[in-house]
C-alpha cells in the first residue's frame, strides 16, 4: 500500500481500525439515549394536564395546544407540593432527608473504623472475621425484613431447651413505625459492602506511610484520623453517594419498618400513595417523581469531583 | 549510639526473613546492609526500627535491650525508599509531624523545622504541597522529617533508588557529609554496591536472610570470604571458572578444558587440600589486553574471541569467549575491539580468588 495510489484517502487498514475503535462510543451513545427516553417522557408528562396525559402519549405533547390543553403547565407540581396533597410531600421529603443522611453517616463511620482495623491492625482471627463480614453480603434484604421488624417491636427471646428457661437476647425497643428502625436496617445491610469497599481502598494505601507514622510516634487512633481519613476521601465520597442514593430511593425498607405511621413516611412512599385509591390522581406521579429526583442529582454533582480527584498523588513515588 | 544486633532472627510461618544475624555497630559509624532483593536487609532494618518483632535474638542500643520498646520511643529517624511523605500535608506539616505528636510548643516546632529545612536546602519550600516538589526535594523533606527529632540512630531504606542517576550522586555525597557532620549512627540499606562502598564505614553483605560478611569495604573487595560476596561486590561482577589445581615442575597451574594458567604458589598451596574441581575468580579489571609488544610470560595469557562489546564510555566491557567459556573484561576503548576479533589477554594472577565449590567458602581467606 502506497500513499500515492489513493491520494486524499486513508489506506483501508487504518480506516477499518478507526471504525472499529469508534464502536464503543456509538454503543455508549445508544445506551444513553435509550436510558434517557423514559425519564424524558416522564418530564414531558409532568408538564401536561391530567386530561392531556390520558388522551395521548408524551411524544404527542406538541399537539396539546391544538387540542385545547395547557402545555407546558406547572399545575401538577403545584398540586404535589401544595398543602392539599395527600400525606404532604414536603413532610415526606424531610423524612427522606432525615433517613438518608443519618443512614449514610452511621455506616461510613462504623465501616471506616472496621476497614482500617481489618487492613492494618494485626489481631487474632482477623481473616475469618473479615470473611464472615463479607459473607453477610449474601443475606437477602427481603427475607430478613419481617424477622427484623419483629425484633424491633417485641425483641428477641430464646427458650433454652431442657431447663426451659427463656432469655432475652434483644429487649423490646418499640422501634416499629419509627425512623430509627429504618436507620438500623439500612446500616445493617450497608455495612458488609461498605467494609468491603473501604477495606480494599485502605489496604491499598502505601505501607511505608504507616511505618513512618509509627516511627514518628502516632498511635492507631492518630494514624486513622490524620492519615487514613484524609487519604480515603475519594472512596468515602464514592460510598456516600451510593448509600445516599440507595437510602433516598428506598421504598421497601421504609414502608415495612414505618408502615402505618404516616407522619414518618419518606417521600418515595408518599409519592406512591399520591395516585390515591383507584389511581384517581395518577397524573401527579410524574411530577412527584421529578421532585424526588432533584435531591440525589444535587448530591451526585456536588460529590462527583471526588471520584476523579486522585488525592494520593505524590504520596509515594515508584 | 552503639547498636548491637545479636543472633537476630525473623520468620513468618516458617518463611525465614532473617537468620541469626549478629552485627555490632560502633557509635557514629555508618553501616550499609547490602544484598539483592529478598535478602533480609530491610527485614533486619525494620526490626531495628521496631516495626517488626524479632522471633529470636536481641537488639541493644547502648547496651540496653530494646526488643520490646515501641518504635517512637527508640530515638530513631527513618528515610524510606518511597519517601513515605504525608501527601495531604505541606512540607512544614510533614517535617513538623513528629514534633506535633510530641506536643511540643508551637514556637519551638517552628524554629526546629526551619533549622532542619535550611540545613536540607528546602527552607523556602515549607508552604508547598508535597505533590508540587521534585523527587530530590521530596527526598530532602523525608530526610528533614527524620532529622527533626534529633534521633540517635538514622535508618535509611534504599533512599536513593527512586532518584535519577545524577541526583543520586549528589544526594549520596550529601547524606554522607550530613551523617559525618552530625555524627549520628546510621544504617543504610541498599542493593547498590557502589552506594554501599562509597558511603559506609562497614558493610554487612546479606543473602537469603544470612549474613555473608561484615567488614570494611576494601576487605570485602580484595578478600571476599564467600563466593556470594565475591560475586556480588564489584561491578562488573567477578568472572568464575571451574578449574583443577595441578602442580608440575614446581609450578602450579589452574587448568580446565578451556584455560590453562600458571598461578602464584602462595595462593595455590592453600587450595591444595581440595581434591577435584575448585572455583577460581577473576575480576574484569585484573585482566589486561595484550599488545603485540607486551611480553607476558607463558601461562599468563588467555586467547579468545570477542562476542559482545558494551561501550561504557571510558572503557569497553568486552565479553570474551575463551574456548567456549564466557569471561568479561574491561578494555581501554582506544583498542577498538570489535565483535569477532581474536583477543589475547594477560591475567594478573596475583589477584585471583579461589573458592571451594561445595561450601562456597574462600580457600584463601578464612
Amino acid at each position: 500500500m502506497t500513499a500515492t495510489t489513493t491520494a486524499g484517502r486513508r489506506p483501508l487498514g487504518p480506516r477499518i481500525y478507526g471504525f472499529l475503535r469508534s464502536i464503543p462510543t456509538w454503543v455508549l451513545w445508544i445506551l444513553v439515549v435509550l436510558w434517557t427516553i423514559p425519564t424524558f417522557g416522564l418530564l414531558v408528562n409532568s408538564l401536561r394536564t391530567r386530561d392531556a396525559q390520558r388522551t395521548s402519549g408524551w411524544w404527542l405533547a406538541w399537539q396539546d395546544g391544538a387540542n385545547g390543553f395547557d402545555f407546558p403547565t406547572l399545575q401538577n407540581y403545584e398540586a404535589v407540593l401544595g398543602a392539599e396533597a395527600t400525606g404532604g410531600l414536603a413532610n415526606g421529603l424531610l423524612n427522606s432527608a432525615s433517613i438518608a443522611i443519618v443512614a449514610t453517616i452511621i455506616p461510613i463511620a462504623i465501616a471506616a473504623f472496621a476497614a482500617y482495623a481489618f487492613a492494618w491492625i494485626d489481631f487474632r482471627g482477623r481473616e475469618w472475621l473479615f470473611i464472615g463480614t463479607i459473607a453477610l453480603l449474601a443475606v437477602p434484604t427481603q427475607v430478613s425484613l419481617i424477622p427484623l421488624l419483629q425484633a424491633y417491636s417485641s425483641g428477641v427471646r430464646m427458650t433454652i431447651p431442657i431447663i426451659e428457661k427463656t432469655v432475652t437476647i434483644i429487649p423490646d425497643m418499640g422501634l416499629a413505625g419509627t425512623i430509627p428502625a429504618v436507620w438500623l436496617t439500612h446500616t445493617g445491610f450497608a455495612l458488609p459492602f461498605a467494609i468491603f469497599l473501604l477495606h480494599n481502598y485502605i489496604a491499598g494505601l502505601p505501607k511505608d506511610l504507616f511505618e513512618s507514622a509509627r516511627i514518628d510516634g502516632a498511635d492507631h487512633f492518630k494514624i486513622f484520623w490524620k492519615l487514613v481519613v484524609p487519604l480515603s476521601i475519594p472512596v468515602l465520597a464514592a460510598f456516600a453517594i451510593f448509600q445516599f442514593l440507595w437510602t433516598w430511593n428506598d421504598y421497601l425498607i421504609a414502608l415495612t419498618m414505618i408502615g402505618g405511621n404516616r407522619v414518618a413516611l419518606p417521600a418515595t412512599v408518599v409519592v406512591a400513595s399520591l395516585a390515591g385509591e383507584f389511581g384517581l390522581r395518577e397524573h401527579l406521579l410524574t411530577a412527584g417523581a421529578f421532585v424526588i429526583t432533584v435531591v440525589p442529582l444535587v448530591v451526585f454533582f456536588a460529590l462527583q469531583r471526588f471520584f476523579v480527584r486522585g488525592i494520593t498523588a505524590g504520596s509515594v513515588k515508584g | 549510639m552503639r547498636v548491637e544486633i545479636e543472633n537476630l532472627s525473623k520468620s513468618w510461618d516458617g518463611v525465614i526473613g532473617a537468620d541469626n544475624i549478629t552485627i555490632d555497630i560502633p557509635d557514629g559509624d555508618m553501616v550499609a546492609f547490602l544484598g539483592p532483593s529478598g535478602c533480609g536487609k530491610t527485614t533486619t532494618l525494620l526490626m531495628v526500627a521496631g516495626i517488626y518483632k524479632p522471633t529470636g535474638g536481641t537488639i541493644s542500643f547502648d547496651g540496653r535491650v530494646v526488643n520490646e520498646v515501641a518504635p517512637k520511643d527508640r530515638g530513631i529517624g527513618m528515610v524510606f525508599q518511597s519517601y513515605a511523605l504525608y501527601p495531604h500535608m505541606s512540607v512544614f506539616g510533614n517535617i513538623s509531624y513528629p514534633l506535633r505528636l510530641q506536643k511540643l510548643d508551637k514556637g519551638d516546632i517552628k524554629q526546629k523545622v526551619q533549622k532542619v529545612a535550611d540545613m536540607m536546602g528546602i527552607g523556602d519550600l515549607l508552604d508547598r504541597k508535597i505533590a508540587q516538589l521534585s523527587g530530590g526535594q521530596q527526598q530532602r523533606v523525608s530526610l528533614g522529617r527524620a532529622l527533626v527529632k534529633e534521633p540517635q540512630l538514622l535508618l535509611f531504606d534504599e533512599p536513593l533508588s527512586n532518584l535519577d542517576a545524577r541526583l543520586r550522586l549528589t544526594m549520596r555525597g550529601e547524606i554522607k557529609r550530613l551523617q559525618k557532620d552530625l555524627g549520628i549512627t546510621s544504617i543504610y540499606v541498599t542493593h547498590d554496591q557502589i552506594e554501599a562502598m562509597t558511603m559506609a564505614d562497614r558493610i554487612a553483605v546479606m543473602s537469603k536472610g544470612v549474613l555473608q560478611a561484615y567488614d570494611v569495604p576494601e576487605a570485602l573487595y580484595d578478600r571476599p570470604k564467600t563466593l556470594f560476596v565475591a560475586g556480588f561486590v564489584g561491578n562488573p561482577p567477578m568472572n568464575f571458572f571451574d578449574v583443577e589445581i595441578m602442580s608440575t615442575n614446581g609450578e602450579f597451574r589452574a587448568r580446565s578444558e578451556a584455560i590453562d594458567l600458571v598461578i602464584p604458589r602462595d595462593r595455590a598451596e592453600k587450595a591444595a587440600a581440595v581434591k577435584g574441581k575448585i572455583t577460581m575468580g577473576l575480576r574484569p579489571e585484573d585482566v589486561t589486553f595484550a599488545d603485540e609488544s607486551s611480553s607476558a610470560g607463558a601461562g599468563l595469557t588467555l586467547t579468545g574471541v570477542a562476542e559482545v562489546v558494551e561501550p561504557l564510555g571510558r572503557e569497553d566491557l568486552v565479553g570474551v569467549s575463551i574456548n567456549g567459556v564466557e569471561m568479561r573484561v574491561l578494555v581501554d576503548k582506544t583498542k577498538g575491539v570489535r565483535v569477532g576479533n581474536n583477543i589475547t589477554l594477560v591475567v594478573n594472577t596475583s589477584k585471583l580468588q579461589l573458592f571451594d565449590p561445595e561450601t562456597e567458602q574462600s580457600l584463601l581467606w578464612a
